[in-house]
Order: C-alpha cells, then sequence, then structure tokens
C-alpha cells in the first residue's frame, strides 16, 4: 500500500490521519506535532463491510455512524451496534472511524471494549505483509496496541454471534456523548441455560479495556439467578484497578462497576429462553 | 509543515480553488480565506459544535478537518442553508421562541436541527436533546432551542413541509 511506503519515506515523525476525530484535537491541543499527516481516508482496501463464512469483516475506514446502522453490523457484531449510540455526538460519528478508535485506544472508548468482547481480531499490514492479533492481545497498555510505529490496520474480523449467543452493553456516562464513567459489554454463550462461555469486558476503568476474569469465573457453569449475579458482583472488585482521580475516586469507580454489571447479568438472564 | 497545497471544492454551489497552508482547518478555510464567517470556532476541538458544517450531505465538524482533505467534496454552510431557505421555517421558529441571545452558538444549532429534520419522523425531545449533546449554548439554556426545534418539526408533519417547499421553489 502506497501508504506504508509514505510512512516509511517521511521517517519517524509521521502520523496516519483517519476521521481525524481524535488527531486533530490532539494537535490542536498541542499533545502531538508530527511534521507528516498521511491521509488513508481514501484507500479501498480499508473498507467493506462482509460476510465471510463465519467471521464479519469489517473495514478500519467504516465511519461510527455506519457501525450504527449497519445491518450486518446489528446482525452478526451486536455489540458494536449497541455501543454505537454512546460513541460522540452525531457529526462526530459521521467521520470517526471504528479502526481509528480502536487504533487510537482510548481506555474511555467503546468500541476497543467491545471488540474484546466479542473476541475479534485485528489485521494489520506493514511492508512485508499482514498478520491477525486476537484482541486478547492487541490493547497492551496506555494508548498502546499491538500496531507498530508505521503499521496500519486494515480491518477487524468478527466470529459471529449463533443462536446460543445473548449480550448486553451498558455505560454510566454524566451526559448522553460524554465519555463513559463506566461501562461494559458482555457477550455469554448460554447452553440449556448456563453459562458456558463469557467474556465481560469494562471500559474507563484502567489503562485498556479490562476482561473481568474473576467475574466471568464466578459465573461458568451456571444459570444467571440473584445468587450468581451477587457472587459476579462480589468478584468484579477484584477484577479492576481503577487509577487515581480527583472526581471519581476508584472506590465510586468499582460500585459503578458492580452496578453495571448487576444490571447487565439481569438483561441477559431476561434474555435466556 | 507550512506547504501550501491547493484546494478545490464547492462551497454553497460555487466551485472555489485556493492555495492555502496544508494545516489550514476547514474552519479557518471558510471564515479566513472566504469570508465566510457564519461558521464559527469555539473550541477548535471538537466540543462546542459552533462550526459544523455539512460536508457531501453530512454534518461535521469544520474545526476537525484539514481543507485539503474537503478538496473535491462539496460544502454548505449556514449561510449556503439559508440561502437555499432550506431552514427559514427553522429560522423563524427560533426567532418566535427567543431561542438566541448573543447567537454564538445558533449556526451549529440549525446544523444539528437541519440534520435531525431531514430524517424521516418526527423526533421526540428527547430525540432532539440527544442530537443537540455536542452543541454548547453559554446563555440561552436548552429549553427554548428544543422548543423551536420541535415546533418545527410538528409544523413541518403537519403539512408545512409544501410551505417550506414552495419557498425553495420561489
Ligand atoms: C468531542 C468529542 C467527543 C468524543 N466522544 C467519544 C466517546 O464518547 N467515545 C469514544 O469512543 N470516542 C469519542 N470520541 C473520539 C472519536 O470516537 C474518534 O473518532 C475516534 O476515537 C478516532 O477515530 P478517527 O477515525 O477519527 O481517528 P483519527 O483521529 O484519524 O486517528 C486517531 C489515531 O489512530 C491512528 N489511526 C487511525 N486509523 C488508523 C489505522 N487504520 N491504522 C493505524 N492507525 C490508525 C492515527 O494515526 C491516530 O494516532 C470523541 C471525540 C470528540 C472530538
Ligand atoms: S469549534 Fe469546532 S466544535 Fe468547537
Ligand atoms: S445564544 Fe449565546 S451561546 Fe447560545
Amino acid at each position: 500500500m502506497e501508504a506504508l511506503d509514505a510512512y516509511e519515506q517521511a521517517g519517524s515523525d509521521a502520523s496516519y490521519i483517519a476521521g481525524g476525530q481524535s488527531l486533530v484535537p490532539a494537535l490542536a491541543l498541542r499533545l502531538q506535532a508530527p511534521d507528516v499527516l498521511i491521509d488513508i481516508a481514501h484507500i479501498p482496501d480499508l473498507r467493506g463491510i462482509e460476510l465471510k463464512g463465519n467471521w464479519l469483516r469489517i473495514g478500519a475506514l467504516t465511519r461510527h455512524a455506519e457501525v450504527l446502522a449497519h445491518p450486518l453490523i446489528r446482525q452478526h457484531a451486536p455489540l458494536y451496534s449497541d455501543a454505537a449510540p454512546h460513541v460522540a455526538h452525531p457529526a462526530i460519528r459521521n467521520k470517526g472511524t471504528l479502526g481509528g478508535s480502536i487504533a487510537h485506544a482510548d481506555p474511555a472508548s467503546e468500541f476497543p471494549a467491545m471488540t474484546l468482547a466479542l473476541g475479534a481480531e485485528l489485521e494489520i499490514a506493514n511492508r512485508n505483509g499482514t498478520r491477525r492479533v486476537a484482541a486478547d492481545a492487541f490493547f497492551v497498555d496506555l494508548f498502546q496496541t499491538a500496531i507498530e510505529p508505521g503499521e496500519l490496520l486494515v480491518a477487524i474480523h468478527v466470529p459471529v454471534v449463533n443462536a446460543n449467543h445473548r449480550w448486553a452493553f451498558h455505560e454510566l456516562a454524566r451526559r448522553r456523548g460524554d465519555y463513559a464513567l463506566v461501562g461494559c459489554g458482555i457477550l455469554a454463550d448460554v447452553i440449556d441455560g448456563a453459562i458456558a462461555q463469557i467474556r465481560i469486558v469494562f471500559f474507563s476503568v484502567g489503562n485498556t479495556p479490562v476482561r473481568a476474569a474473576k467475574a466471568e469465573h464466578a459465573l461458568i457453569g451456571r444459570v444467571i439467578d440473584a445468587d450468581a449475579i451477587a457472587a459476579a458482583q462480589a468478584a468484579v472488585i477484584h477484577d479492576l484497578d481503577p487509577p487515581e482521580d480527583e472526581n471519581v475516586p476508584p472506590a465510586m469507580r468499582r460500585q459503578l462497576a458492580r452496578v453495571v454489571l448487576g444490571r447487565l447479568l439481569g438483561d441477559i438472564a431476561r434474555q435466556a429462553p | 509543515m507550512s506547504d501550501l497545497v491547493d484546494v478545490s471544492l464547492i462551497v454553497n454551489g460555487s466551485e472555489v480553488s485556493h492555495r492555502v497552508p496544508a494545516r489550514t482547518t476547514l474552519a479557518d478555510f471558510l471564515r479566513q480565506t472566504l469570508e465566510l464567517t457564519g461558521t464559527h470556532t469555539g473550541c477548535e476541538m471538537g466540543v462546542c459544535g459552533a462550526c459544523l458544517v455539512v460536508l457531501d450531505g453530512q454534518v461535521v465538524h469544520a474545526c476537525l478537518s484539514f481543507a485539503v482533505q474537503a478538496s473535491g467534496s462539496a460544502v454548505e454552510t449556514v449561510e449556503g442553508l439559508t440561502e437555499r431557505a432550506v431552514i427559514a421555517d427553522l429560522q423563524e421558529a427560533f426567532h418566535q421562541r427567543n431561542a438566541l441571545q448573543c447567537g454564538f452558538c445558533t449556526p451549529g444549532m440549525l446544523m444539528t436541527a437541519y440534520s435531525l429534520l431531514s430524517q424521516p419522523g418526527v423526533p421526540s425531545r428527547e430525540d432532539i436533546r440527544d442530537a443537540l449533546s455536542g452543541n454548547y449554548c453559554r446563555c440561552t439554556g436548552y429549553e427554548a432551542i428544543v422548543d423551536a426545534i420541535e415546533t418545527t418539526a410538528r409544523n413541518r408533519a403537519a403539512g408545512g413541509d409544501a410551505a417550506a417547499r414552495e419557498e425553495i421553489d420561489a
């Protein structure tokens, strides 16, 4: 791809720009000052939404507004659709891209967390070819992902949900469109009424999207009833280590996480046949 | 960084071509190069909504795009919408309901309302508030703005559409 060569030529002080909805504010605030900006918004390989067997391929340039409205995403990767109305405001959703949000990896962002909850794989290109990285290995640290300098996120591959899956999304924010105080997405595989597998992913609680492994463990093999929900809520406290924050102290975030988890598991229990 | 680039686009129906520094935002291009000052700049970081314009049919922030990225596109500003009289009823409703004081936020409010009212159906007050979540007003408060948009939505649904269309034809 031409863009990969352009980056190579520009040396280290270059940055790709997709929708610009995170990058341009960062430039305006002088948080970043790259010499060269490489506009990737018109690369055809980074576009399109298509079903390939049991995987949905979503091009990195898919805009938030398309994520919100696209029937294939609604059907096969529904946590993205449920999260989309909470991502920023309408005008930002008209330009911001799914790939940009995931590459940026803001720990308060909805889409990176849903990428982890859906168990997606990220297709990354460099000048030698492409590779696929599982979401579990992709989010490395604050604003840091498995994408190396000069590499491009090409597409997001989502294993499609099936009839056994249940899912739910919820976030608490001061106003619609604001970054969440705490949010969470859950994808559960329910067989004969009991949880066979579950992915519980929180955002706005740490440096990356956080999988609540202890809460997940507390639910495996169980029917979601009041006891199971209480057990997961007790466990989730130990999954999260929120940062010090004057406005939202860690204890408050943990408490909000308990509340969000309780509501979501209640939702999922009601969905089970 | 101060490299000059050619920018050619359609603004409010007319072709324009200028050579500007590569990092000129679309907002600065409209306001300073073209002297179309209806598009306001408040925060210049996507938060206040004063700079909204229509870019290829979709409302976006002019402060979050570079002019060069809009090359080859069609942009419409609040001046364009006003000239085409497609928001005349909305502007009248803002006026009637005192939905502006200093007017700084108004172009952005009109853009958001224009976009919302272009969608099918009559939005609820909740829908209107949700759509306005990215528009700040520092003096009027939002109640009158929501009222004006709601009134316009209802009037259009009740057949005011025909009147608005006549105005465009005229
Ligand atoms: C006022 C405001 C409110 C917002 N609220 C929210 C919110 O509530 N929730 C939320 O999640 N987001 C929010 N956002 C951020 C928004 O969702 C951004 O659009 C998104 O995070 C970035 O996508 P983009 O395409 O605009 O990326 P850009 O800004 O173009 O790029 C962001 C970063 O990712 C890199 N990048 C982009 N695409 C690729 C790629 N394909 N491969 C490799 N690197 C790439 C760029 O180099 C850059 O470093 C908000 C933004 C604003 C201005
Ligand atoms: S100036 Fe663009 S959003 Fe405030
Ligand atoms: S009328 Fe003054 S900011 Fe809204």
